[in-house]
């Protein structure tokens, strides 16, 4: 949803560029939440069933049974919300689809497979429970958990495909051949693929531990709770060194790749030599107001030296430039500082493991464990405004703008508003069921949620009753 | 020649989607048509059993469909996209209440709201089947133009549409009811094998008449395409019609063996009628064939190789999520002893 904000920059064009943006930034900015849990929620749900079969331990199984039923409160939603995109790509980028739907295609059709093995080993994985044994059960989650990384590389194929458009050729403005493994592996697949992939485990790790955190600071400190933290907490905080390496250089190579959504990214106003670099501040006609500078350090970031060349957004036309400046960078900024003070809480929890062999006691480190999920959660979103509205005007960089993509069709302010509202509902509803399933949790009374609606009472006595 | 082979592989995708999706979807009519709380518990916890572990799989042929569309027929897609503009979002609409409305029903508690999000997956569950028919209605009707910038509703309320939409949706009741029926047999449950018998009858009758009436108006509105679905398609047609009739009869006779295969091939032969009769023509009323509105060779060829690893690897999934799911080994009460203590 906060992908939003950028719909209030104004864009001269005959199509309603502006909505179509915003309705695509407010359904994916919605669905990727759900696809990071559909990632990485099976690779923690099978951590925990792993420990409980290895170990006969009857608490991690209670977590993994429970944790496999939210899982498919959110695959659900996923499901559906990602299909809504499918339809997107043609209802608002008609233009874009018409041209290069046969290159971009490609890595969709690819994530086809994994997507129907995701969701076909969800369905025996979630409901297999009772009858499947042990690790016949645990083995059907394995390709959930595999899919998933692979669909979720797909679909970044695609994305940064956008970024680094190759391997086909154009004549008369039309595609006329397509080499399918460089439109996969395309110059910005190498660090977008990792980037996002991480980024999935740290959202759904820092996500799942946030709610046993908030528990532990409520008091609720048995062996459940510390267990249910500490094995998504541990694999996500063992994740953020490498994801801070990968977006370091995701970053160095979008300064050469794509150098002005980078030079939108630092506020790289003039291109130049000891370039300086801005910590918040805001852009506005050509000037950083406020914010902190920091002088050759942009330029020693580039390129390990402080006479680094950067380019700036004086390089292109104004018409050639992103909009919106000054989100691109406090997004940047937001998710490289989140990015960096995510290596505290695992440095605390090293700490506490060579010393005691136990979690950290510390209200501090629970409160900071506390806030890792939404921080992730935020980090990922500020990410995504900077690759997608740095990427503007262009939706297939150089290429094709995004005016060009967008839909002929008027109107497009009421499907919006529609998405909007139905969006919310389902946000709501969504977390609302997920709170309903841990108050009943805590209330000891597993779900059986087998019969639909119907009176309040047993199950055999109403089919018995129906057949009296 | 490769072109053919991907149209060949979009029209099966699309058959399979019709039959297993179809039968979902119908699924959520039969939960709207069940009456009261009290009598309409056994047919919901029926219809509940049967979806709950296998609509996410059969949702998913609808996205490969849509992206072999897209991939392969760059320009039909847009074309189709910018026209029927408002009914594929109704559609969409329709798959996003449904997906939902049946996920969160099997988590809350208290009758309300059970009945309130049953109310909006079985009324979802309309709403889908029937805006694609008449999304299809409307290409078949030759309605999608090229050069079109805007969609309008004279292009998907023709006769043609509303009658494809009303049959879609008896077909997914009809493929439902049948599907249920075999449920119903193999959990011993005859009440309800019975009452999916006589909607199942009903539900053949209504989209036979259905398929008359679409046939007819196709006259009309778009001739090639009747004459191509009355000759070149019309083995298929006669196997489709026959599979109808044998399994209607079979269902006043009280039988239910072959019923499932016998109504698959019926609509699967359907589907690849209207494929056959439409060939080599991607959009009806334009000049847009295989010829010149396929993508790239490379990319045809990709798309032939993802479909044969799907072949591979989705097919046997699906064998096995049906085989255990037709054992009863998936069962959607994933909590049961949970926490009962070991003794």
């Amino acid at each position: 949803m906060m992908l939003l904000i950028h719909a209030s920059v104004p864009l001269a064009t005959a199509r309603e560029v502006v909505p179509a943006r915003a309705q695509m930034a407010s359904t994916l900015g919605f669905h990727i939440i759900l696809a990071c849990f559909g990632i990485a929620f099976p690779t923690i749900v099978l951590a925990a069933e792993y420990i409980g079969l290895k170990r006969s331990d009857e608490v991690a199984m209670t977590l993994a049974r429970r944790w496999s039923q939210a899982l498919g409160v959110l695959v659900a939603v996923g499901a559906v919300t990602g299909t809504v995109l499918s339809f997107e790509m043609g209802l608002l980028w008609p233009g874009l689809m018409r041209k290069y739907g046969p290159v971009i295609g490609l890595p969709f059709s690819v994530e086809g497979i994994f997507f129907f093995l995701e969701a076909i080993f969800t369905g025996i994985y979630l409901y297999g429970w009772r009858r499947l044994s042990g690790w016949a059960h645990f083995w059907s989650g394995i390709p959930v958990a595999v899919s998933g990384i692979f669909g979720a590389l797909s679909v970044m194929a695609a994305n940064s495909w956008m970024n680094q458009p190759g391997g086909f050729t154009i004549k008369a403005g039309r595609v006329v051949s397509v080499e399918p493994l460089n439109v996969f592996f395309n110059r910005a697949a190498a660090y977008e693929m990792p980037h996002m992939l991480l980024a999935a485990y740290l959202v759904a790790g820092f996500g799942v531990a946030s709610v046993y955190a908030v528990g532990f600071l409520r008091g609720r400190r048995d062996r459940y709770h510390r267990l249910g933290f500490a094995i998504p907490f541990v694999l996500a905080a063992a994740l953020t060194p490498v994801e801070f390496l990968v977006g370091d250089t995701a970053a160095r190579a979008i300064a050469s790749d794509q150098p002005v959504k980078f030079a939108a990214m630092e506020y790289v106003t003039h291109t130049t030599r000891d370039a300086p670099e801005y910590l918040g501040g805001v852009y506005a006609n050509g000037h950083v107001y406020g914010g902190l500078r920091i002088p050759d350090l942009d330029s020693l970031l580039v390129g390990f030296s402080t006479h680094t060349k950067v380019t700036g957004l004086d390089s292109v036309p104004a018409a050639d430039r992103p909009p919106v400046t000054w989100l691109i960078h406090l997004a940047f900024d937001v998710m490289a500082g989140l990015g960096s003070l995510s290596v505290i809480p695992l440095l605390w929890l090293l700490l506490a493991w060579w010393r005691r062999r136990a979690l950290p006691r510390h209200r501090w480190f629970w409160l900071l464990a506390a806030g890792a999920g939404p921080g992730a959660l935020v980090a990922m979103e500020a990410g995504w405004i900077v690759t997608e509205v740095g990427r503007q005007p262009w939706v297939v960089y150089k290429l094709m703008t995004t005016a060009q993509a967008a839909t002929t069709n008027q109107g497009v302010i009421a499907s919006l508003s529609a998405v909007i509202v139905l969006y919310a509902v389902l946000g709501v509803a969504t977390i609302l069921i997920l709170r309903l399933l841990a108050r009943h949790w805590r209330a000891g009374e597993e779900q059986d949620s087998a019969v639909p609606y119907g009176p309040p009472s047993t199950h055999a006595t109403a089919l018995g009753g129906e057949a009296a | 020649m490769i072109s053919e082979v991907v149209a060949a592989i979009l029209i099966t995708v699309l058959a399979i989607y019709a039959i297993f999706a179809g039968a979902d979807f119908g699924g959520g009519l039969w939960d709207l048509l069940a009456g009261g709380d009290h009598r309409g518990r056994p047919v919901r916890q029926l219809i509940d059993e049967t979806i709950t572990p296998v609509w996410e799989a059969n949702h998913v042929w609808l996205i490969f469909a849509l992206v072999i569309l897209w991939t392969a027929f760059p320009v039909a897609f847009a074309a189709v996209m910018t026209i029927a503009a408002l009914p594929l979002w109704l559609a969409a609409l329709g798959i996003v209440l449904r997906g939902a409305g049946f996920a969160f029903r099997k988590e809350v508690q208290g009758l309300r709201w059970e009945r309130l999000l049953g109310a909006i997956f079985a009324f979802s569950s309309l709403l889908t089947p029937f805006f694609m028919g008449t999304v299809v209605g409307c290409v078949a009707a030759g309605k999608v133009t090229l050069g079109g910038q805007h969609s309008t509703l004279a292009a998907w309320t023709s006769p043609t549409s509303l009658l494809t939409g009303a049959l879609f949706v008896a077909v997914c009741g009809y493929m439902a009811a049948i599907f249920l029926i075999g449920e119903a047999a193999s959990r011993g449950d005859h009440r309800n094998k019975r009452y999916f018998k006589r909607r199942a009858t009903l539900a053949s009758v209504l989209a036979g008449a259905l398929s008359l009436a679409t046939l007819a108006e196709l006259h009309h509105s778009n001739h090639a395409l009747y004459h191509g679905l009355t000759g070149r398609a019309l083995p298929l047609l006669i196997l489709g019609t026959a599979c109808g009739l044998v399994a209607l009869a079979l269902l006043t006779l009280g039988r239910s063996t072959a019923l499932r295969a016998l109504s698959g091939i019926g609509v699967a032969a359907v589907v690849w009628g209207w494929g056959v009769g439409q060939y080599p023509t991607l959009l009806p009323g334009t000049g847009l064939t295989l010829a010149n509105g396929s993508a790239p060779h490379a990319t045809l060829v990709m798309i032939v190789a993802v479909f044969a690893a799907a072949g591979l690897l989705v097919v046997p999934g699906f064998v096995l999520l049906f085989w255990l799911h037709g054992r009863q080994m998936l069962t959607p009460a994933p909590m049961q002893h949970a926490e009962q203590p070991r003794t």
